[in-house]
């Protein structure tokens, strides 16, 4: 048996959580506050996931850029895929929060949508 | 002349959450003054996600946090002026602010509520030797840069502090393109959030150097490179442990200071150590009326905080301008600040005046492990909360309820200290 | 190859008042700058002292200068708009062993001509300034003493001199000066210029220009100054310009309230080898920081802003030379020009074009305009006459800068007018946007967004400080 630790990184709070597994199978998990930190723990150590926010071009809009967000958590090792996939992305004005730029990033199957409006010039 | 009841300095996080507060306490007369072109503030380039879990259950990023405010803003059709800058207030609560549009304008206020937000820190309060090449840049200048402009501010980044913009930057200049060498940070400590460091540093192999700072810059038109140095317990750097990084950016995230000149200009008294006014449980700072709330008031790491502290502040702003004055303030218990404890807000509290449950905010001075939180109330300890782990860089709270000092007439300080196991 | 009567060598202060003097006259000059604009030298990282004129010896060419400089910095500020206050200065002795001192600095002062010298005694001195050391002994006071702001003084010379037909060249180095059957050719990095006369105002580079057609060699050694500035909430910390007796650090730190209302904190001395060596080193700024408390107590010190370093162009006589070369006529240095240079500018330029007058027989011109008209500073105005301002002009309402609150009316005025600011710098000199607390993090993109407007070019293409200063190197993921 062996014993990891790792930082919850769900919330602000930041637990301290020590994993016990035996391979790679997790036996228990200690140190969190809520029950999220269990899940965490799990999913960081056999499949770690996040989320990825970035930035696209608009065209015609009363911005240059619209900042953007995977929809849901994609696999790490999947986020620099992810933001070299959004190079020469241009979203048009108007954009509105929750508009999908992209339908399916880096073959995730995850949408990348806007999170800011942008108006029209 | 124009009148409104309650004049919002500021159109950022707290601003917005002030006025949805005061105008569902009953305010119509409110009117948010905002210097950018939109609202929402520092929210608008924080493009990242994080915010919102305690105030909405849900993770958001800072533009979708400001946007739900927003929305309700308009939606109770509070007024807002943007491009707006506020040049003076006056001890009589006369808010002179000028734009385009409209010119110069002075506004009679009943009540104000400060809601600036903060700066950042420079190079130059570092005292930093070196040359002054271009390539350096407080983080939130280069947060700016790339994610509202699109534009990247270097290639070969080193950062120096390991405050929450620097780490979250960390990771915004790697995902556009540019390889960052180093997080320096002078503390033995990080000022940043551990998520931070985890999901913005450890993901992308970046290294964090503790007690480390910059001790040259080289370059004299772009940054050519920093040194690095190790610091010893004071902070002085130790000879010999120089490192020398070549690099095209030098990003500082060394600190953020609380921007409050017009509440100075105004006569509102601040606390020396944390830049913001000094405020009783209302919010309301030395002069009647006046109320401050946000990172103007102290230095948040939360934005979830920032709003619920300026619903408070909004609230009982609301309640100053239909009771026409706080008034009968007798009574008044100060919190004084014991060991390990670097200041409170607020820093005093009249329980007569106060909600059911007043939070009490705070930071430590040093990192703490399994440590106790306690409160006195003169003699008595009444709070004895265990902590396995303190630190600076995360805020801390207690709450008061009003119950609580009630059973205590004549109560005339409460003690928050830090106690070792 | 362009011809010109005169080129001037170097677009700081001492070059710009050449340049303008000349300027009254009838004759083509031009000046030639390395840099991307005026003051970017020595001119720019001095104290913004000008000095009542005691320092330098008597009959020496410094204290001639000093004194006519002093003389007439009242109607040159005048007439080119540009803030100067006689706020005085103090010599602090702190203690009465070395009262000699201080009066033979009070007797070289009157054997120089300066007026209104007086010893005051510890209690006079405190009643005077109140932060002083309570250790002071007695001071010197001396009432012409003033600040002046370096920036807007040269820059001010500079469009003053343009505006009546100077031709300043920028980002022009020059490379060789070969002489000529009559006069020389002045060889540059944007091509050759041939001058009747050539004025050598290249401040720490005068050595240079001057070995390369003499064989009377000079030398000057950069002797570098630090500087601790400290925010305006710190300015009144000081009236008057607090320095110390001069001992065996040479001048020692002052501190002194700055044209703007900040407060100063140094020079050190230290004289290096590098002629563009304008870093500042750890030594230095704690050398400052603590020798500006020996004079004044309770510096504020928290409340620094900035640090910088300039470097003094020190000529191995330590005197000023301001004289056509003996084997290279129609060569004038104006070389040497440290501390009191600032003070002297007026003078110098005066003594430069007074040698040019008699040398060339110059005309006077009928419709030289002696005044300058500075950018137009709302801050000084009426709430009123600010309000008909921002109807007339709507950019004088959009504030860029938050610390020092200048509007985007000020910095369209300083990149529009002549010799107008193409960098982050050149409009921070002219209208201090990002030269307060937050030293431009807050303005630098709204500034860059401005200037690549303005310059028509794209925002990657605005500099710090021209050349290879560019701040935005490139857009998001082109790397990818």
């Amino acid at each position: 048996m062996e014993e990891k630790n790792l930082i919850c990184i769900n919330c602000p709070l930041g637990c301290m959580l020590t994993v016990k597994m035996e391979k790679d199978r997790i036996l228990g998990v200690s140190g969190n506050t809520c029950k999220r930190g269990e899940a965490y723990a799990q999913k960081e150590l056999t499949n770690p996931t996040r989320i990825v926010t970035s930035t696209v071009k608009v065209s015609g809009g009363r911005d240059r850029m619209v900042s953007v967000k995977t929809k849901s958590d994609i696999p790490k090792g999947k986020v620099l895929e992810c933001v070299r996939a959004l190079k020469g992305i241009a979203a048009k004005a108007p954009v509105h929060i929750g508009d999908v730029i992209v339908c399916d990033v880096a073959g995730t199957g995850v949408e990348i949508v806007a999170t800011r409006d942008v108006e029209v010039l | 002349m124009e009148n409104y009841d309650i004049v919002i300095i500021g159109g950022g996080p707290a601003g917005l959450a002030a006025a949805v507060s005061a105008r569902e306490n009953g305010i119509s007369r409110i009117v948010i003054l905002e210097r950018d072109k939109e609202l929402g503030g520092i929210l608008n380039q924080c493009i990242h996600n994080g915010f919102g879990l305690h105030t909405f259950k849900e993770e958001l990023t800072g533009p979708e946090y400001a946007g739900r405010f927003i929305d309700q803003v308009k939606t109770l059709g509070i007024e807002y002026r943007l491009n707006t800058m506020v040049m003076e207030i006056s001890h009589e609560k006369v808010v002179t602010a000028m734009n385009r549009e409209d010119g110069l304008f002075k506004i009679q206020a009943e009540a104000v509520i400060l809601a600036m937000g903060c700066r950042e820190r420079p190079r130059g309060a570092l005292n930093i030797p070196g040359y002054r090449p271009a390539g350096i840049f407080s983080a939130g200048t280069a947060q700016r840069l790339v994610n509202m402009e699109g534009y990247l501010p270097g290639r070969e980044v080193v950062i120096l502090g390991s405050g929450d913009i620097g780490l979250i930057m960390a990771r915004r200049m790697t995902l556009e393109g540019a390889k960052v060498k180093v997080v320096a940070e002078l503390m033995p400590y990080s000022g940043g959030l551990k998520r931070n460091i985890v999901q913005c540093l450890d993901d992308y192999g970046i290294p964090l150097k503790l007690s480390h700072t910059v001790v040259d810059i080289k370059g004299k038109e772009r940054l050519e490179g920093v040194t690095l140095a190790e610091v010893d317990g004071r902070g002085k750097p130790i000879p010999g442990t120089e490192e020398f990084y070549s690099c095209d950016t030098l990003l500082l995230s060394v600190g953020l200071i609380p921007e409050n000149e017009l509440s100075s200009g105004m006569g509102v008294e601040l606390n020396p150590v944390t830049s913001g006014p000094r405020v009783n449980e209302s919010l309301e700072t030395n002069l009647e009326g006046v109320f401050a709330c946000g990172n103007v008031l102290h230095v948040h790491d939360l934005v979830d905080f920032v709003s619920e502290e300026a619903k408070a502040a909004g609230k009982n702003a609301a309640d100053y301008v239909q009771e026409s004055g706080t008034g009968g303030r007798d009574s008044v218990i100060r919190i004084t600040t014991g060991e390990g404890v670097r200041y409170t807000v607020p820093e005093t509290v009249c329980a007569a005046c106060m909600d059911d449950r007043l939070t009490v905010r705070f930071r430590v001075a040093d990192v703490y492990k399994n440590c106790y939180v306690s409160v006195y109330f003169d003699k008595d300890r009444m709070i004895h909360r265990k902590k396995a782990v303190a630190a600076p860089g995360e805020m801390e709270e207690i709450v008061l309820t009003k119950e609580q000092l009630l059973k205590y007439p004549g109560l005339e300080t409460i003690h928050v200290k830090i106690e070792e196991a | 190859m362009s011809d010109y009567d005169v080129v001037i060598i170097g677009g700081g202060v001492s070059g710009c008042a050449a340049a303008r003097e000349l300027s009254r006259y009838k004759v083509k000059v031009c000046v030639l700058e390395k840099e991307e604009d005026v003051c970017c030298g020595t001119s720019k990282a001095n104290s913004g002292i000008v000095h009542a004129g005691y320092d330098a010896a008597e009959g020496s060419l410094k204290a001639e200068m000093n004194l006519r400089g002093n003389e007439l910095m009242d109607s040159l500020a005048k007439d080119l708009d540009i803030p100067f206050t006689r706020n005085g200065s103090l010599v602090i002795c702190l203690s009465r062993d070395d009262m000699p001192k201080l009066k033979e600095l009070y007797e070289r002062g009157v054997a120089n001509g300066v007026k209104g010298l007086k010893i005051l005694n510890r209690e006079e001195v405190l009643k005077k300034e109140p932060n002083i050391s309570e250790d002071v002994y007695a001071a010197l006071y001396a009432p012409t003493g003033g600040i002046i702001c370096p920036f807007e003084l040269n820059i001010a010379l500079a469009e003053n001199a343009s505006a009546n037909g100077v031709e300043f060249h920028f980002c022009t180095e020059v490379t060789d000066i070969k002489k000529q059957e009559k006069g020389y050719e002045v060889v540059t990095s944007q091509g050759v210029y041939s001058a009747k006369y050539v004025v050598n105002a290249a401040g720490v580079y005068a050595d240079r220009f001057h070995n390369m057609v003499s064989e009377k060699k000079i030398h000057i050694t950069p002797r570098r100054g630090e500087y601790c500035l400290l925010d305006q909430c710190a300015g009144a910390h000081v009236r008057s310009t607090i320095f110390a007796l001069p001992g065996k650090f040479g001048k020692g730190i002052l501190v002194a309230p700055t044209a703007h209302g900040n407060l100063l904190l140094g020079p050190t001395a230290i004289d290096i080898q590098d002629k563009e060596g304008t870093n500042t080193t750890r030594e230095g700024l704690d050398q400052v920081l603590g020798k500006a408390g020996l004079n004044v107590k309770n510096i504020p010190v928290r409340q620094v802003i900035t640090s910088f370093a300039g470097l003094r162009a020190h000529e191995d006589k330590g005197e000023f030379i301001i004289e056509e070369l003996a084997d290279a006529p129609g060569f004038i240095d104006c070389a040497g020009i440290e501390s009191p240079g600032l003070t002297s500018c007026p003078a110098v330029g005066e003594r430069i074009a007074g040698i040019l007058r008699e040398q060339m027989g110059l005309c006077e011109k009928e419709d030289f305009v002696s005044t300058r008209k500075g950018i137009l500073k709302p801050a000084t105005l009426s709430w009123e006459e600010r309000a008909a301002l921002i109807r007339e002009n709507p950019a004088y309402g959009n504030i860029i800068c938050r610390c020092e609150m200048i509007s985007e009316g000020e910095i369209l005025d300083a990149i529009r007018r002549p010799l107008g600011a193409r960098s982050l710098d050149g409009v921070k000199r002219r209208t201090r946007a990002g030269m307060g607390r937050c030293q431009a993090g807050f303005c630098s993109p709204r500034t860059m967004e401005i200037l690549a407007r303005e310059w028509k070019t794209d925002v990657r293409e605005v500099t710090k400080s021209g050349g290879n200063s560019c701040l935005a190197v490139g857009i998001n993921k082109d790397a990818f």
